[in-house]
């Protein structure tokens, strides 16, 4: 198991292979990339920012929760920091299990927690010029669009 | 006691990296929070958690001198 937050372009396979295992029945992977469209607006990058030390304390629990949960330590994580492209990987979650549907469930855990609990931030840029941080918490009622 | 509280993200761009605020020598996350708060003025800032030496802690739980505080904005990783 290895959880990590670098400033460096991700590599997918490197992370599949690092757990994959031949008492492994699946592997699954999953790279997060920058999207194009967000809340309707063009976006051109985004900058990854975090409180570094305290992600990467709570990016750990996270899969030691996973592997206690879902019964396997064939856990890599890597989130990327930076200044970010369109389409460019910012996490790579790769799980190995005996079975199919744990290592799963395993990932979709992890993807999940990491998004309401790890000390990340992005700021978005748009294509007219325009940056701001994202809050996945403001809906419809708080202020801040442009 | 003075207690030094780090800022990320929006909260950081108003109000720099870190503040250091008064609370009283038994102080809660609650004061922390506060007192922090009245810094920021009437700016619009996204409702943050507080995180004890690395962990989420609730507004009752104690805040000691030497402890490292901050506020963590809404988060968006991933």
């Amino acid at each position: 198991m290895r959880t990590a937050i670098v400033d460096h372009p991700l590599d997918p396979a490197a992370l599949l292979a690092e757990v994959a295992s031949t008492e492994s029945g699946a592997s699954t992977l999953f790279v997060g990339t920058v999207r194009r469209v967000n809340e309707g607006k063009l976006v051109s990058g985004i900058d990854y920012s975090a409180y570094g030390p305290m992600a990467e304390s709570e990016l750990a629990t996270i899969a030691n929760e996973a592997a206690s949960r879902f019964g396997t330590t064939r856990i890599a994580v890597e989130h990327r920091l930076g200044t970010l492209a369109l389409g460019e990987a910012s996490i790579i979650i790769a799980v190995s299990h005996e079975r199919r549907a744990a290592a799963m469930d395993a990932q979709r855990f992890l993807i999940e927690e990491i998004k309401k609990r790890v000390p990340v931030w992005k700021r978005e840029h748009y294509a007219d010029g325009s940056r701001e941080w994202v809050d996945p918490t403001a809906g419809v009622v708080a202020g801040g669009a442009a | 006691m003075e207690i030094s509280v780090l800022l990320f993200a929006s909260w950081s761009d108003a109000l720099g990296p870190s503040v250091t605020v008064r609370v009283p020598a038994v102080a809660t996350v609650r004061d922390v929070m506060e007192a922090v708060l009245a810094r920021a003025g009437g700016r619009a800032l996204p409702k943050p958690l507080v995180a004890v030496n690395h962990r989420y802690a609730k507004p009752e739980s104690p805040v000691r001198a030497g402890d490292e505080v901050a506020l963590i904005p809404p988060v968006a990783g991933g």
